[in-house]
């Protein structure tokens, strides 16, 4: 559900943008099985990786920010594929045994 | 995202619009639209425009496949609302469950011994008339409205209020026999039966409820139920 969680996201990146800072949006646009979070949950990060919100429990938020940095700088929207699999179950994966996909972009 | 996107996507948010931000996850390509009006489909195949409609209506943000490739629809719904029509035993259960599953609520009584701070900590409280105080809240898709006072006076104008507008639910508390007058009443003031057939009565699903408390999360089940089923 978008209504509860979004309005702080988006009015930080939004604030944040003000300030002069690069800022990318992280948007869960796909999940399958138990995924933490619904499609459609938001993380807002700046370019010296400060974030607002969230697209899993927090498994995979480090992943997701160091990426939107990358995106920041070179202004090329980002599709990640984040699941369980053998080599990263302990690194990126997630808990729950889910899979999500993670779009990021930059705000420009 | 573009920032003339993203300003007209927090200045709807701002103003409680229902929008849906449709992006090209192959192209970049974005734009926002509503569930009125052709704005910001132009260029757009029609079929974009029609899964972001339902796409609001259900509430659920989803991908879907188009010949230039998948477009995210994330949907931007205002809060859910709630007005309850009398400050009673019922509405001091029904308004904190409510607001905990979502919803913005209204508590309305002109009677004011009522319809108190105290009785109501933290809830927005309207000592309007109920036919005032619906003019004024305009309820909407994303509205539900019960009526729990039994006085036709109070209860009846806020009735006719929900049945001409979009209000996804309205429970009215009652027995059948209360219901059976509530719906005579409203028919002779020119209500056809199937405009009647939106008015759930008695309120809330049949789960043997007796207490305040459990009638409010019949009727919070139904609302609910309404809510989550009618698009499906």
């Amino acid at each position: 559900m978008t209504s509860a969680q979004n309005p702080d996201v988006l009015q930080q990146a939004g604030q944040w943008r003000r300030e002069g800072r690069g800022v990318a949006i992280a948007t869960v646009v796909t999940t399958w099985g138990s995924a933490p979070r619904p499609v459609g949950s938001q993380l807002a990060i700046t370019e010296d990786g400060a974030f607002v919100g969230s697209v899993s429990g927090g498994c995979i938020e480090g992943a997701v920010v160091q990426e939107a940095v990358d995106t920041i700088h070179d202004g090329k929207p980002r599709m990640l594929d984040f699941g369980v699999t053998d080599d990263q179950a302990w690194e990126v994966g997630l808990a729950c045994g889910g899979k999500i996909q993670v779009y990021v972009e930059r705000l420009d | 995202m573009q920032s003339t996107t993203f300003e007209q996507l927090q200045a709807d948010r701002t103003a409680k619009v229902p929008v849906v931000l449709a992006k090209n996850l192959r192209t970049g390509a974005e734009t926002l639209l509503y569930l009125q009006g052709k704005k910001g489909a132009r260029g757009w195949p029609h079929q974009v425009a029609e899964a972001a409609r339902a796409a609001l209506l259900a509430d659920r943000s989803t991908t879907i496949e188009t010949a230039e490739g998948p477009v995210f629809l994330n949907v931007f719904n205002p809060p859910l609302r709630m007005i309850v029509i009398g400050a009673v035993h019922i509405s001091q259960s029904l308004a904190p469950m409510a607001a905990l599953a979502g919803y913005d609520v209204s508590v309305v009584d002109p009677r004011r011994a009522f319809a108190t701070g105290e009785r109501f900590p933290g809830v927005h409280l309207s000592h309007a008339w109920p036919d005032e105080a619906m003019a004024a809240f305009a309820p909407d898709l994303r509205t539900a409205v019960v009526t729990l006072t039994h006085d036709p006076k109070l209860d009846d104008p806020a009735l006719a209020a929900a049945l001409r507008s979009d209000a996804f639910y309205i429970g009215a508390l009652g027995s059948i026999r209360t219901h059976a007058r509530r719906l005579d009443r409203l028919r002779t003031a020119g209500f056809p039966e199937h405009e009647l057939s939106r008015i759930q009565g008695p309120a809330g699903l049949d789960i043997g409820a007796r207490s305040p408390a459990e009638i409010a999360v019949s009727i919070l089940a139904q609302a609910t139920e309404r809510l989550r089923k009618r698009a499906a």
